[in-house]
């Protein structure tokens, strides 16, 4: 074991891996936070804990990770490269190790124009795979990135992000490579939707023999209503809805459009799982905690192993 | 060439107010070259100024001097038998002139007319664009010549990220991804194998005042202090 975290037991082991995601609050509110935990208990393997996404300030991911794990779940702390220096991130995930978090997930981050502070400094003293070469460098040889030794190494089960949909499409599993290559252990997806673009990304995955270096999770995201499916399609960059997603939901009554989008989803899942070099799934149920426990129940993701 | 635009007008009158005698200094390069800091930039900037004044009972003047460069003390000389006759002087010169202008004369108030923006290339008469942050670690042989610390938004060395969008940045449809172009002209030029090796992280070299001697200009430095 690299890391001994649960999500890294339950891939090792074989099983088909379900992870979810927390927005930490915007405040100090640990009663929203709890409110936002609870319906994920029991549910999934792990959760990611944003950092600051979307580039608006919320509670930091490290602290939410902690309360997190106060309420039985464990955290995939998110870390992003536009809010930290080389210093800050090897402080944060030293004191997020000695804390008991265990899963690390190493991000760019969305640039600072798109948050609620566009006039910030973005930081990027470092890129995502430096970051993910650095954790591994730090848990593996015990050295900070200038070298020196650790007293004491964080071990961390590394991940990394993947968007098989930006252009060039042809680069993508090759930057998959370099990842794979920094340190990283398992991979999340952007949204999936066009599952054509994504059968034909995990096929060169597997021919490279990347899927046997790491472990790939597709990002799964139920769509809410067609608003939000033309939303996504129009206006977040990196995504691809294809237009017979559009036409489901639109083929539907508007009261049926959430039902009609979870059921998507468990097609989805239910695709992934016979998928040769998928691993799992995350669900990024966007602000939609609360249905997470009837998507896993659908998707016959339930009961979680226990590991 | 370092390019620079003019500060909004009621800025710069709000910066020079209650002084009576200001010397407008333009610099003859390269704020002259993007149309924000030469001799023409003064004689605009004065007249308007000048114009401003006059509903002011004790309205200001104006003078007007532009030196070849003002990043460099031997030009700043030029206006010595004059510059005392003001009681302040308003810089039209990149960040560095300004500085140098004040150096040169400690004694007298020094205000910036411009804004310095970045160091960038002429694409057409009145259209600059930026092309280098002066990092002082140049990769640009590793990437096609094309810059990733500036073409970059979040100065990628392992690029690009996933918000890059068809051939554009995801923070704006008009900015291409730069990373988008580095695949693009080293695929053409089959050096693709330049960016498939990780690059390790960048020695900012730019995080601290720099300075540069030239090899045999040791000693010559020494005297001078």
């Amino acid at each position: 074991m690299k890391s001994g975290s649960t999500l890294e037991k339950i891939l090792t082991a074989g099983h088909f891996a379900f992870t979810g995601e927390l927005g930490p609050p915007r405040g100090s509110n640990i009663e929203a936070l709890k409110k936002k935990a609870a319906p994920l208990k029991g549910m999934v393997d792990a959760v990611n804990i944003t950092d600051n996404q979307t580039a608006v300030v919320r509670m930091s991911s490290w602290a939410a990770s902690l309360f997190a794990i106060s309420e039985g779940l464990e955290p995939n702390y998110q870390m992003v490269c536009r809010d930290r220096n080389r210093l800050a991130m090897q402080g944060d995930i030293l004191g997020a190790y000695a804390h008991g978090i265990r899963n690390i997930l190493c991000l760019s981050g969305d640039h600072q124009q798109f948050g609620d502070h566009p006039q910030s400094k973005g930081v990027f003293d470092i890129d995502s795979t430096q970051l993910i070469n650095m954790v591994k460098n730090m848990r593996d040889e015990g050295i900070f990135l200038n070298g020196q030794e650790i007293d004491e190494a964080p071990k961390m089960f590394i991940g990394a992000a993947a968007n098989p949909f930006a252009e060039p499409f042809e680069w993508r599993v090759y930057r998959l490579a370099k990842k794979i290559q920094a340190g990283a252990d398992f991979i999340q997806t952007q949204c999936v939707f066009n599952m054509e673009k994504m059968r034909e990304w995990v096929k060169r995955a597997n021919d490279m023999g990347l899927t046997e270096k790491a472990y790939i999770l597709p990002g799964v995201t139920p769509m809410k209503s067609l608003g939000m499916a033309r939303y996504m399609k129009a206006k977040v960059p990196g995504m691809d809805v294809p237009d017979y997603v559009i036409d489901r939901l639109k083929g539907v009554d508007k009261k049926q459009q959430a039902n009609e989008g979870i059921k998507i989803a468990c097609e989805q899942i239910a695709e992934f799982k016979e998928m040769k070099g998928i691993a799992g799934v995350h669900l990024m149920a966007i602000e939609w905690e609360h249905k997470v426990p009837e998507i896993a129940e659908r998707a016959g993701m339930l009961p979680r192993p226990q590991v | 060439m370092i390019v620079a635009e003019r500060k909004p007008f009621d800025e710069i009158k709000e910066l020079i107010q209650g002084y009576k005698k200001i010397l407008i200094v333009g610099c003859g390069t390269c704020v002259a070259v993007c149309l924000t800091g030469g001799e023409k930039e003064v004689g605009v900037l004065s007249a308007e100024l000048k114009l401003s004044q006059k509903s002011e009972s004790a309205p200001a003047s104006f003078g007007e001097a532009t030196v070849q460069r003002q990043c460099d003390f031997e030009f700043l000389d030029e206006i010595k038998d004059i510059a005392g006759e003001y009681d302040a002087l308003l810089s039209m010169a990149c960040g560095a002139g300004i500085q140098f202008l004040a150096e040169r004369y400690p004694e007298i108030p020094v205000f910036p007319a411009v804004n310095t923006t970045f160091i960038g290339v002429n694409k057409d008469v009145g259209w600059y664009e930026e092309r280098c942050k002066a990092c002082g670690t140049c990769v640009l042989g590793m990437t096609g010549g094309v810059c990733p610390v500036t073409m970059c938004a979040k100065s990628l060395f392992n690029g690009p990220c996933g918000g890059t969008n068809q051939e554009s940045c995801e923070i704006n449809k008009d900015q291409p991804c730069a990373w988008h172009m580095i695949y693009e002209r080293l695929s053409k030029q089959g050096r693709l194998e330049n960016i498939i090796k990780i690059c390790p992280p960048n020695d900012w070299r730019n995080q601290k005042p720099q300075t540069l001697i030239q090899p045999g200009y040791e000693e010559r430095k020494a005297l001078s202090e």
